[in-house]
């Protein structure tokens, strides 16, 4: 289901039509590209359009299964690309400047994959710059606006994905989550967002914002065809060292499985903040897995209150560090200066925006000699307990519920200059980032003002599979 | 060599070296760019060693193989370790961080033994990436300062390298000197590296500072750009008195690091302490920690090469020259010693040999030419009494000019034969009879005059004689 009601076939199903020669992926392109041409200029979801691109790839296709070969289980499937992840000779911009005219010189490997697997790239779409926000507004190219409603944020970081997919822009959308930036815009846009294992999709050609959080992940507009694109990107990646070195059970047929017998667990240390709307969708989530047979428990996750302050320790120290490359000496933006060191200063101080310049202040910060062991050494350390804490959880029940936003999609500039409040956005996910698991958002009914409401489902390292059995379970419940 | 002078009064040098080696890897630490000196600038690269957005470093297998090979040669104890980011702005640094190993290294606590007998303790041996290089072009002498433009060559970037670290344990130029000798003559050994100094791929920093025996050690200063075994002893030595100097006039030597001008033969200021860079070190999150396993650290053990210290002791056994003889230590060092044992093996004399290949086979490489039975021959002849040390060299010049040969057969036609005692004698009295004078003045004791009888003998003998048997005989007759 797309923001304006209309319902579209299923990934699943168009890549099933387009391999049996049933659809032709030309006509699957001209209808997303047409989609895009009706509200694209309202929603302003895409950095870079691909249309050329992506009707020259679904051409290959058609005369691919025309000539009786298999284009692949994603075949004709449109995909939108975060402008985090590279892509050969198609500029990737982080919606920053400072990467202004940058054309990589090769894919990341999600890419190669989805090239292999027959999907088509529509478009590189829109985030808060370098991933870093809550509302899609730390783009250095404006906004990207929630489709159920113009006048409020998609969420962010990656709003660009959320968005595109809820407009019907695309079938299915890739974005990163380093702190909630793949959850919150689903929750917000009402669409199915999944946060991997950290280590379950390969970050080769991600543009790195926290590298030891961050992760690829799909947005769909199902549980089904999230699974679906997962099981295609998921696996090792000799190129990441940090991927994992295994294959994963397929998440499509794990979601042919019920939730009878599974124990859902209810953290009742969670921190509150959540609008009431938010929380009445979490209780009846609860109910509703309950009605399908599952065990409601509850479990303690004490340290997960303090995971956002862990986290803008980490976070912003290994953003110091990865961003610190952008120095005008090889690519992107340059700022010419009398010597090399104000070549740095000037480049850098016109090419990032303002919470990109607050997260490598504090990066630096918290990383610098003498008060290393008082932030980012307590921050690890915190860390570990967070995950200690949710694996102690994890033994008690097979998955967790929690709001995946505190509340539905905000106004514009309604966080106005206090970065805290938008930080506050992501206090449910954040936790999940720092433990290494998986989590995904799936859209569970609507709150004030009719906008959509996530809820969060949560499980332990791998365990992707219950996590999408509980998933599909809300959302049947909901049909 | 030439030996240094004490340092003056009763002071003592303390050095500790800081060793860098490229190792012999055919690709990079991170990726698969070559590595390879002398190439085209800018034409081993790829996207890891650029440093572009989104790429990951995979660590070098091989690299690793080559750092523990280094390790174990040098006694140390392989240990399981982390990779580190060592961040700093440089522009030939693509990434703005150094990754290296910072607090776990790969080898600790081994120790390097002199071949005089010195034990220099080797506190850590890391693995570490290199960074690219930059020529400064239109100021003076290379320097960066006042120069109109850097030009960066990043084939050298990512470049796998080994750091070794010795404890201060040296108390000479010399000792440095034949530390960084040792070590280079181990690194070649295990073929860790070419340990090119001049070509860079052995570079080494020296820790110097200078104090009273009994009392603490001194402030100390880092000499860099040292660039050749005979340069370290100088710099070292220079730097000690500079040291001497300001201490003796009643000043303090400041903390810093100075850089080795081979021209002027001085040091100079680079910068000071209060110059150094905040690295903010932090745990490398694109990559996982290095712990090799035990078989694979056996592995390595087990095939390593009989290193030069023993190669010296099994030479000095063969031969009964002292291990730390220059012949010992040249023969070594050239490779050449397989091949006096095959001499020793064929019959020969050892200790001839030695001195045969030491003198006349520079030029040959590990296998010389000449059949190790010929060279045993000539031993053999001369040891007899039948060639003197002269002759047998003369007859060795053929050989090797031939590449092989009879040594009795080149002897005879060259008309070397040995000269009986009474003949001998008879040549004796005759330079007594016709020299009167010079005899009076050898009975004197005057050493000048028995060069002319000893002259006088063999223009008589036709230089068949032998010098040490006529020297004996004139001493006999004096009385």
């Amino acid at each position: 289901m797309t923001a304006d009601g209309t319902s579209t076939p299923s990934a699943a199903a168009v890549a099933a039509a387009v391999r049996s020669g049933a659809t032709k992926a030309a006509d699957v392109v001209e209808q997303h590209l047409a989609a895009i041409a009706a509200r694209e200029p309202e929603i302003h979801a895409f950095n870079t359009v691909l249309a050329e691109q992506a009707r020259e790839r679904a051409a290959q296709i058609d005369a691919s299964v025309a000539a009786g070969n298999d284009p692949g289980p994603l075949a004709g499937v449109t995909v939108a690309l975060k402008d985090n992840m590279c892509t050969r000779g198609v500029p990737t911009t982080c919606s920053s400047k400072i990467l202004d005219g940058w054309k990589p010189p090769y894919d990341a490997t999600v890419v190669n994959m989805l090239r292999d697997a027959g999907a088509i790239i529509v478009g590189k779409t829109n985030l808060d710059e370098f991933a870093m926000g809550s509302s899609t507004e730390n783009s250095a190219f404006g906004p990207t606006r929630n489709p159920h409603d113009t006048s409020r944020v998609p969420g962010g970081s990656s709003g660009g994905s959320a968005a595109a997919v809820a407009a019907g822009f695309s079938q299915i959308a890739l974005g990163s989550d380093t702190g909630g930036s793949i959850r919150q815009p689903a929750a917000l846009c009402g669409v199915v967002g999944v946060k991997p294992t950290y280590g379950y999709v390969s970050r080769y050609g991600l543009v790195a914002f926290a590298s030891s959080l961050d992760q690829i992940g799909p947005f769909a507009s199902s549980v089904e065809d999230a699974a679906l694109m997962l099981d295609v990107i998921g696996g090792h990646d000799p190129h990441d060292s940090t991927s994992i070195p295994q294959r994963h059970p397929s998440l499509t047929e794990a979601i042919q499985q019920g939730v009878e017998g599974l124990r859902v667990g209810r953290i009742t240390d969670l921190p509150e903040g959540a609008d009431p709307d938010v929380q009445e969708r979490l209780d009846a989530a609860f109910e509703a897995l309950r009605a399908a047979g599952a065990t409601i428990v509850d479990v303690q996750v004490p340290a997960f209150t303090f995971g956002l302050t862990a986290y803008y320790l980490i976070a912003p120290a290994e953003a110091s560090s990865n961003l610190a490359r952008y120095d005008g000496v090889r690519y992107g933006l340059r700022v010419d200066a009398a010597d090399t060191n104000e070549m740095y200063g000037v480049t850098r101080a016109a090419g990032f925006g303002d919470e990109v310049k607050r997260r490598i202040m504090l990066g630096t910060y918290a990383l610098s000699a003498g008060y290393y062991d008082a932030y980012y050494g307590k921050a690890l350390k915190v860390r570990r307990l967070i995950h200690d804490d949710f694996e102690r959880a994890y033994q008690q029940a097979d998955v967790l519920l929690t709001p995946t936003s505190p509340s539905v999609a905000f106004k514009f500039g309604s966080k106005g200059d206090n970065p805290f409040a938008m930080y506050l956005c992501d206090t449910y996910t954040i936790p999940t980032n720092l433990a290494g698991h998986p989590g995904m958002s799936v859209p569970f009914g609507t709150g004030a003002e009719g906008l959509p409401v996530g809820v969060q489902v949560l499980a332990g390292t791998l365990q992707e599979p219950v996590m999408f059995r509980a998933a599909a379970a809300l959302e049947r419940a909901l049909s | 060599m030439s030996s240094y002078d004490g340092l003056p009064g009763d002071w003592e040098l303390v050095v500790g070296l800081e060793v860098h080696v490229e190792l012999a890897t055919a690709t990079k630490l991170f990726s698969g760019s070559p590595n390879r000196f002398g190439d085209e600038p800018n034409t081993n690269i790829d996207p890891v060693t650029l440093g572009l957005p989104g790429a990951l470093p995979v660590l070098n297998e091989h690299a690793v193989e080559l750092a523990m090979r280094i390790g174990l040669a040098l006694n140390c104890t392989v240990q399981p370790s982390t990779f580190h980011r060592k961040n700093y702005f440089y522009p030939d640094m693509p990434k703005a961080y150094q990754v290296s190993q910072y607090d776990q290294p790969l080898n600790v606590d081994g120790y390097l033994d002199l071949p005089n007998g010195v034990r220099v303790g080797i506190e850590r041996a890391h693995m570490e990436e290199d960074a690219g290089k930059s020529t400064h072009v239109g100021g003076s002498g290379g320097r960066v300062h006042g120069a109109t433009a850097s030009l960066i060559d990043l084939n050298r970037a990512g470049v796998p390298l080994v750091e070794i670290v010795s404890k201060p344990d040296i108390r000479s130029a010399d000792d440095a000197r034949a530390c960084v000798g040792e070590l280079r003559a181990i690194l070649l050994a295990v073929g860790a590296s070419d340990a090119k100094m001049e070509e860079g791929s052995m570079r080494v920093d020296a820790n110097v500072s200078v104090h009273k025996p009994g009392t603490p050690f001194g402030t100390r200063c880092e000499i860099k750009n040292v660039n050749s075994v005979r340069s370290v002893g100088r710099a070292i030595e220079y730097e000690a008195r500079r040291q001497i100097d300001l201490l003796e006039s009643g000043d303090k030597v400041v903390q810093q690091t100075r850089h080795w001008d081979e021209g002027d033969g001085r040091t100079h200021t680079l910068r000071s302490k209060e110059d150094a860079d905040d690295y903010r070190y932090f745990l490398e999150p694109d990559l996982v920690p290095l712990a090799p396993s035990a078989e694979w650290v056996e592995r390595v053990r087990a095939a390593l090469p009989m290193l030069p210290a023993a190669r010296r002791a099994r030479l000095s056994e063969a031969t009964g020259q002292a291990a730390d003889s220059e012949a010992v230590t040249s023969v070594v060092e050239r490779g050449q010693d397989d091949y006096v044992l095959a001499v020793a093996a064929a019959g020969g004399n050892a200790a001839r040999a030695l001195v045969h290949v030491k003198e006349a086979f520079a030029e040959q490489g590990t296998s010389p030419q000449v059949p190790a039975a010929d060279l045993a021959a000539l031993s053999l002849l001369e040891v007899g009494g039948t060639l003197t040390a002269t002759q047998a060299k003369a007859v060795l010049a053929e050989i090797v000019a031939n590449g092989g040969g009879d040594a009795a057969a080149i002897a005879s036609a060259k008309g070397f034969e040995a000269i009986d005692t009474s003949s001998l004698e008879c040549f004796v009295d005759e330079a007594i009879a016709a020299d009167p004078d010079a005899w009076q003045k050898f009975c004197n004791g005057d050493g000048k005059a028995m060069g002319a009888l000893v002259g006088l003998v063999m223009k008589a003998s036709k230089g068949k004689a032998d010098g040490k048997t006529v020297t004996a005989l004139l001493n006999q007759k004096k009385g």
